[in-house]
């Protein structure tokens, strides 16, 4: 079998997730908005699942909606506060993820002032520079918790402080963080908070947006009364069990993992950079656990990745939702890379079920592919000699 | 996303290398990517009897100069001059809607080698 590390595209669904939502497909198939047995019964399992998403972020039960996944929530949190707002300023960050991006694009054709923080060569975004961008008419602070593409932790607790104290609104996505950050909305001040289950081994298609008590949100989806009448839609019942327990065991099982990817990603990173012309990109510490980033110069992301995948192991450049378009990751951009070093970047994600051996296996093969496309590229021969790139 | 001939040529590409005294030589890069290309011609009574290259780009551009090199040596100069993307493209059994650009710059480096060629006789 061919070896994945990909995993912050997406994550398989755990054996025991699974267990607890088949009976929601068949046995348990009522409405969950019915009032009879069938629904009730169907109604049982996704509170228990509001409950299960509730306590691993601090959060009450009732401030838990359930939407069909992360790029929803952030619709929703984003459009709905400037909704609820009607004008104003909003500020996020150059390295959002387009579900946030591309929202407060949209709003700037409907009147929004947008300020995109930009990231620093880490990828971070210094809580000073929201504290600098916040201004009067601000409604909405956007800050996503942790870089997809480079792992990196944003200082969220400061962010969340400053939002506070200046009354404005604290949006977080957190698709990435959630599996391996522990969170506590209050602590963190956090208002809104957006997570995806396929991220952290649940089925894909079930999401939640935490949204604090007293928020200032307009509705998103209209029809029936689900979800406290405030997003309509007959609810995902195997998804939002499938969420639920897989949130818990992914709160019950989080240092292990941590650990275990931790390890793994060491093994990568070292084995990685120590080969020619190769360089991290984000942070060094302040980083998802499973996260290596690395570019390797000279050759073409693309290429290296089509190459791995020949040799069956799954890795991305880019992000997912971009990859098959050419033009450079916007987020390495932002950081400051040539783009030449951002197209020569790869995003390996290690997950719970690889293997030190799998790491091996992945470093060895890079190394032969990057050789082989190295001796095919022009750029390399340029490379070789100059110090700046060894 | 690339169907199997592509990535056959993109995995044990053709007639990669450099040449000493070339007859035709180019350097081109892509304007949408920025990816760039070498090409090194021989020429011998009007024909090209051998040639290579560099490519620094995609799956997809290196696959083009695979096959754009093959299909070009043994031709005479007016013959591979004549060959555009849509010839490559159409050897390697279709490119991705997004590649497109890729194959031409295979065509560029090729008729930019030529027009070389022509400039030194
Ligand atoms: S993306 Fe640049 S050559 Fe294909």
């Amino acid at each position: 079998m061919g070896i994945y590390l990909d995993h912050a595209a997406t994550t398989y669904t755990d054996e025991r997730v699974l267990e607890a939502m088949l009976p929601y497909f068949k046995d348990v198939f009522g409405n969950a908005s019915s009032a009879h047995g069938y629904g009730q019964e169907a109604e049982r399992g996704v509170g228990i699942a509001r409950q299960q998403v509730a306590d691993a972020i601090g959060a009450k039960r009732d401030e838990v909606y359930f939407t069909s996944g992360g790029t929803e929530s952030d619709n929703w949190a984003i459009k709905g506060a400037a909704e609820a707002a009607k004008k104003g300023h909003i500020v996020t960050s150059a390295v959002e993820h387009h579900a946030v991006l591309d929202t407060c694009k949209y709003l700037e054709t409907r009147g929004f002032d947008v300020t995109y923080l930009p990231a620093d060569g880490s990828g971070l975004i210094s809580a000073d520079s929201v504290a600098g961008a916040i201004r009067d008419d601000t409604v909405l602070v956007s800050i996503m918790f942790a870089n997809n593409e480079v792992g990196t932790l944003m200082p969220i607790r400061e962010i969340g402080q400053i939002a506070r104290a200046r009354g404005v609104l604290f949006h977080t996505d957190a698709v990435q963080a959630i599996g391996h950050v522990p969170i506590d909305v209050d602590a963190l001040g956090i208002d809104m908070l957006s997570l995806s289950a396929h991220k952290f081994y649940g089925p894909k298609g079930a999401g939640a947006l935490y949204i604090r008590h007293g928020t200032g949100i307009a509705k998103f989806m209209h029809g029936g009364a689900q979800e406290k009448d405030m997003r309509a839609s007959t609810l995902n019942t195997p998804g939002i069990v499938g969420l639920g327990a897989a949130i818990e065991l992914a709160a019950a099982e989080r240092e292990q993992n941590n650990a275990h990817e931790a390890v793994l990603a060491k093994r990568l990173r070292d084995g990685l950079l120590a080969l020619p012309m190769t360089k991290l990109n984000g942070h060094e510490t302040s980083r998802l656990p499973g996260n290596v980033n690395i570019t390797f110069r000279g050759i073409e992301g693309e290429a290296l990745m089509i190459h791995l995948d020949l040799e069956g192991i799954a890795v991305s450049t880019g992000s997912a939702c971009t990859s098959g378009s050419t033009s450079p990751s916007y987020v390495l951009l932002a950081m400051g890379l040539s783009t030449v070093d951002a197209r020569a970047a790869i995003r390996f994600t290690v997950g719970r079920g690889n293997t030190a051996q799998d790491i091996d296996t992945v470093i060895e093969k890079t190394k032969n592919v990057a050789e082989r496309l190295r001796e095919i590229s022009p750029l390399f021969a340029q490379y070789k000699g100059d110090k700046k790139y060894v | 996303m690339y169907n199997d001939k592509v990535l056959e040529h993109f995995k044990n590409p053709h007639n990669v290398g450099e040449m000493e005294n070339p007859d035709g030589y180019a350097e081109v890069g892509s304007s949408e990517c920025g990816d760039t290309m070498k090409m090194y011609l021989r020429v011998d009574d009007n024909i090209i009897t051998d040639i290579k290259y560099k490519t620094y780009g995609c799956c997809a551009a290196i696959a083009s100069s695979s096959i754009a090199t093959d299909m070009a040596k043994g031709r005479t100069i007016e013959e591979a001059e004549a060959m555009t993307k849509s010839d490559i493209i159409k050897e390697l059994g279709g490119l991705p809607e997004k590649k497109i650009h890729c194959s031409l710059m295979a065509e560029d480096a090729l008729k930019a080698a030529i027009n070389d060629y022509k400039s030194r006789k």
